[in-house]
């Protein structure tokens, strides 16, 4: 039962029940498979398909995640989160966008936006950065203070840039550091790749060639050969996971 | 005219002072004869040079002081009388005329001392005849002129017109659709002609453009049709099976990874149109080179490894061009993937970064090489050398890099790495430097 490392299921069962997300888009077929896509997933869902509506939604009732869409008739998605933030209103919003130039990026998250996806997208990459939104928020008390990151038998000193797994110590090349880094820091969730190249080298293109699978597979190598059971997950049609099989972590 | 009209009042002005000063020497002399042998000396005189006058230009007059005749070419004292001392301008009858005709006279009036007065003048009819020709030669050029220059004017117009008609009339067919057309040359090397042949240039600079686009257009057309028909029929064959769940998994795999390719493919394509249009440039901050090598070493050594490729990397200090950094890193990344794909097993490929004479990234694969008549061909959207299409790939890379290097203003060169291929982005050399680096890309956050 260990010997998997591969997950049809991209969803951890964790958590995701209860939350409640507004997706605010004006294209109603989109607007319906997201939804259809989200509740599946274990979300509540909100729909509105102008920017008025979502504004009037959000503001009024109480949501754990908001998907703008950034052009919407009347009201602008940029001009809604705007709005939305003057008055106080703090909820993750993750903006989607046919526009995908770095200008527009930068003007999405200074508008109040907290990530940006640019259309098309795959579903896996929007259920991964939704979650990450939403465990972002909840663990903002220790937002990235701690000096040491553990998850089930391994462990990670940021100062002193040692990899500890089950009392083995690994040895690392800084490269592979911060993948695990990165990894670590969202254990439990789905990263894709494209998020993995953002986090890691800051590159927001895709290369030709699946670089990130070789990097994965050697990181692999290091932290999961030789161990009881591996902590890299494959999930397929979206990116890995850090995730202990069973309630090991 | 201001010419003609200065010319005119000098003529005039010289003329009558020529007869003023002959009728004053005239006088002169007169008024000697009167000082010498007295009223009959003066009388005598006055008689004499009426004789001998054979052109009758000069008038004399002398009359006593009652204002009786004594002598002279003139019969009676004029009726407006000329005050002693100055020159008016009389109309006369010349006794020695048969015709009696009234002359025109310029004359001076001189009083004697014994009471007598005596009137010198000169027939000015020549002079004015002179000055009535000057001012119809005047006139008469003038007009000429005006005449000429108006049809001169009016020819040279229709001629013009005609010539940009001829243009006017070529570039709307060329606007129906005939776009081999060309502007016709008259061969004089006027600016008509340079005109015309700056034109017929950007027609076959368009006509060239057109040409390489709708090439472009033939080959998106194939590289997404393909795919999507791919994606179609799979469906359509999946709907007429009944299939196992399973089954139809895969089948929906299948095609999320053919919709993937075409995405992917339709990002590259947007990202060479944008690089293209430049519409990035204003994003341009400073740039290591030697820092975006190193990135994008790291990034492509795993897979370099695991198909026994060396990656090496020959770049120190720091070299700092103006650009986007994204898409710098896009294109290096890009030779890099091309360079490692097209390297046999056990080969090398060397990324390197040069600082002088210029910033210039160069990346070398020992792989097959491009041939040096194909290397431009290779910029070309789509185009795979290899016509198997057995390699992976979109034929979009390197058309990036060629739009990433001329929204950089650098030159992307194609040479022989005996064997192998070298691609070398050469920037323009930087002059100030260092720059406040304010405006770098904010780090990822984790």
């Amino acid at each position: 039962m260990m010997t998997t490392t591969t997950s049809s299921d991209p969803r951890p069962a964790s958590s995701k029940s209860g939350m409640r997300v507004l997706i605010i888009e004006d294209d109603k077929d989109a607007a319906a498979y997201m939804a259809k896509g989200l509740s599946e997933s274990g979300y509540t869902v909100d729909v509105a398909h102008t920017g008025k509506d979502g504004l009037l939604m959000a503001a009024t009732e109480a949501h754990d995640v908001l998907i703008v869409d950034r052009m919407l008739p009347g009201l602008d998605g940029l001009s809604l989160v705007r709005t939305l933030r003057a008055t106080g209103n703090r909820t993750p919003v993750l903006f989607l966008s046919a526009l995908g130039e770095v200008d527009d990026r930068v003007k999405g998250l200074k508008a109040g936006g907290d990530d940006y996806l640019v259309k098309p997208y795959a579903f896996s990459e929007l259920l991964a950065r939704l979650e990450a939104l939403l465990r972002r928020r909840s663990s903002e008390a220790g937002d990235g203070r701690e000096t040491v990151l553990r998850y089930a038998d391994l462990s990670m000193d940021l100062l002193a840039r040692r990899v500890e797994r089950a009392g083995r110590e690994i040895e690392l090349q800084p490269r592979e550091f911060k993948i695990l880094e990165v990894l670590l820091r969202h254990a439990g969730q789905v990263m894709t790749r494209t998020m993995l190249l953002e986090k890691v080298w800051d590159y927001r293109f895709d290369p030709q060639t699946n670089v990130i699978d070789v990097h994965i597979s050697r990181l692999r190598q290091k932290i999961d050969r030789g161990f009881d059971y591996p902590l890299i997950q494959t999930v397929r049609g979206a990116g890995y996971s850090l995730r202990a099989p069973d309630k090991a972590a | 005219m201001a010419l003609l009209t200065f010319v005119y009042v000098a003529a005039v002005e010289y003329m009558e002072q020529q007869a003023c000063e002959t009728i004053d020497a005239d006088a002169q002399g007169l008024l000697e004869a009167h000082a010498l042998g007295g009223l009959s000396g003066l009388v005598e005189l006055v008689e004499l040079r009426s004789a001998h006058d054979p052109d009758r230009a000069s008038f004399y007059l002398v009359v006593d002081e009652a204002g009786r005749y004594l002598a002279g070419t003139i019969a009676a004292w004029p009726s407006e009388p000329p005050q002693a001392g100055d020159l008016y301008r009389l109309q006369l009858v010349d006794r020695r005329r048969q015709d009696r005709a009234v002359r025109p006279v310029l004359a001076r009036a001189v009083q004697l001392p014994s009471g007598a007065r005596l009137l010198v003048g000169r027939d000015i009819q020549d002079k004015l005849r002179t000055q009535q020709l000057l001012r119809s030669a005047i006139a008469g050029g003038t007009g000429l002129m005006l005449l000429l220059g108006l049809l001169g004017g009016f020819a040279l117009s229709r001629w013009t017109i005609g010539r940009l008609e001829q243009v006017n009339r070529t570039t709307a067919a060329i606007m129906a659709g005939h776009l081999e057309r060309r502007i016709e040359l008259l061969g004089g090397g006027d600016e008509f002609d340079e005109l015309a042949q700056n034109l017929n240039a950007m027609l076959e600079r368009i006509e060239q453009l057109l040409a390489s686009m709708r090439e472009v257009t033939d080959n998106v057309a194939h590289d997404l049709r393909t795919p999507l028909n791919r994606i179609r029929s799979r469906i359509e064959v999946a709907l007429l099976e009944e299939l196992s769940s399973a089954e139809a998994r895969e089948v929906l795999e299948a095609t999320m990874r053919d919709a993937d390719a075409l995405i992917s493919t339709f990002n590259a394509l947007l990202s060479i149109a944008r690089a293209e249009a430049g519409s990035e440039r204003r994003e341009h901050v400073p740039v290591d080179l030697v820092e975006l090598a190193r990135d994008v070493v790291d990034l492509y050594e795993p897979l370099a490894e695991e198909r026994s490729i060396a990656l090496a990397l020959d770049a120190a200090g720091v070299v700092e061009v103006e650009g986007n950094p994204q898409l710098l890193a896009q294109a290096l990344a890009n030779l890099v993937d091309n360079a490692i794909k097209y390297t046999p097993e056990g080969g090398t490929v060397s990324v390197r970064v040069l600082g002088v004479p210029e910033p210039a990234l160069v990346v070398a694969d020992n792989g097959p090489g491009i041939p040096p008549e194909l290397r431009e061909k290779a910029l070309e959207r789509f185009v795979r050398l290899q016509p198997d299409r057995s390699t992976p790939g979109n034929g979009l890379g390197l058309s990036l890099v060629a739009a990433v290097a001329k929204l950089h203003g650098a030159r992307l060169e194609l040479s022989d790495n005996r064997p192998g291929l070298v691609v070398t982005l050469r920037f323009a050399p930087s002059e100030t430097r260092p720059r406040p680096a304010a405006l770098q890309a904010q780090p990822a956050t984790v």
